[in-house]
């Protein structure tokens, strides 16, 4: 295993332990809110985060 | 490394995203795939079109860029004049875009990859680009937490082309603006140049149906750097080290909201999971022929990387966020922060060379 793949995997390996952290440090959520497939056309204003955000 | 696995392993996120969280951002992870594999399939780099265009005066990667903000375009300006619920990348003209975007241009040469270009890149394993990804992260959280001071030093209220000049209007001035560039590529390139090359044509079609997806399904134009600030916020926020509600951006309600949730139920978070997904697929059979780098060559490489992610957040997004999704949405953030980004590009190039990357 070359030099790259070891940090490849070790990139990898420390993704996946910050999502599953992020899982069990986070509150349950709740599925029946959960939104429309598709926003559009949904009567529900989209309200996730963006970079162009400035608040 | 097989495709089979790969394949089995996002067939099983998909499923826990679709059981766990929602059909939206399972299927937004699809999407998130999808772009992952135009980009790094197609080697789509907003980055290498640009130094391309500078060193080289090979026009083709800025032609198959502009190819992709026409279609984009087409797509979303009526998209977002028929449906009320979605929204334009609207970002504040401002001292804070202007000083952002000049510096992100510069850095992202100096790094070889802007916000998407890093993300494919780091998914294809490319040894610097994952090494950036987490200072690029932390760079973009520390950007948004001084964002009300970068603004207080001068802004004004968001510009949308649509709602000054209706659907049609912001069409007719996105497709003047466009062919302006095209004629200063062309005066810059000079004749007999070959404009247009397959690998970036495929690449813009496949992104700019992509980008349109995301917009139809999430609400909201693609973006790439917010997601990026809510890991590290998250991150530092459980370690002690910041308290959100004493920031002017996270103690915002939406803001404020997300921090609290599993980042799994941010849009962007999931297209650059999906991102960085798709370009391992990719690189399953690809590989990556980046050449080993000296001490010296990491040292600024990170440092530029880290820098990069602050002022994508200063400059409300990077070639993705503000660029693709600014100028589709018919925002004047986006026209202003290209020739920012690119006067930043011309130095960044030079940069580059000093340190023979």
């Amino acid at each position: 295993m070359t030099s790259a793949h070891r940090l490849q995997v070790a990139f990898w390996l420390a993704l996946l332990a910050f999502l599953a952290w992020d899982w069990a440090a986070s509150p349950a959520i709740n599925l029946r809110q959960e939104p429309p497939l598709i926003a559009a056309g949904s009567g529900q204003a989209s309200s996730g985060g963006h970079c162009s955000m400035a608040k | 490394m097989k495709r089979l696995p790969l394949a089995a392993a996002l067939a099983a996120f998909f499923f826990f995203l679709l059981m766990a969280v929602s059909v939206r951002q399972a299927v937004l992870m699809l999407v998130g795939v999808g772009m992952g594999a135009a980009l790094a399939g197609a080697r789509f780099g907003f980055t290498t079109g640009w130094r391309q265009l500078i060193e080289q005066k090979n026009p083709q990667g800025v032609t198959g860029q502009v190819l992709l903000l026409a279609l984009a375009s087409l797509a979303a300006l009526p998209l977002l004049g028929q449906f009320t619920e979605l929204h334009a990348a609207l970002g504040p003209p401002s001292v804070s875009l202007l000083a952002g975007a000049f510096v992100f241009g510069l850095t992202m040469q100096i790094a070889d990859g802007c916000g998407s270009g890093t993300l494919y890149k780091a998914g294809l394993g490319v040894p610097l680009n994952m090494g950036i990804l987490p200072l690029f992260a932390f760079g973009s959280f520390l950007g948004s937490v001084h964002l009300d001071q970068w603004l207080a030093l001068g802004q004004i209220e968001p510009v949308s082309f649509s709602a000054t000049l209706g659907t049609g209007g912001a069409l007719g001035l996105t497709a003047v603006l466009l062919a302006l560039t095209l004629l200063a590529v062309r005066a810059w390139v000079g004749p007999g140049r070959t404009w247009l090359d397959r690998r970036w044509t495929i690449g813009a079609v496949a992104l700019a149906l992509l980008a349109t997806l995301n917009l139809l399904l999430a609400g909201q134009p693609w973006g790439v750097v917010y997601g990026f600030g809510l890991w590290a916020a998250k991150g530092s926020a459980a370690l002690g080290l910041f308290d959100p509600a004493a920031n002017a951006f996270w103690s915002q309600p939406g803001n404020a909201q997300r921090i609290t949730q599993t980042v799994l139920m941010d849009v962007t978070t999931i297209t650059n999971i999906g991102i960085l997904g798709g370009a391992l697929w990719v690189s399953a059979r690809a590989g990556n022929d980046s050449k080993p780098l000296t001490g010296a060559q990491w040292a600024i490489g990170l440092l530029a990387g880290f820098i990069m992610g602050y002022s994508s957040r200063l400059a409300f997004g990077c070639n993705i966020g503000a660029m693709l999704s600014g100028i589709s949405t018919g925002s004047l953030h986006g026209w202003l922060w290209v020739p920012l980004a690119f006067a930043g590009t011309m130095i960044g190039v030079r940069v580059r060379r000093r340190y023979h990357f």
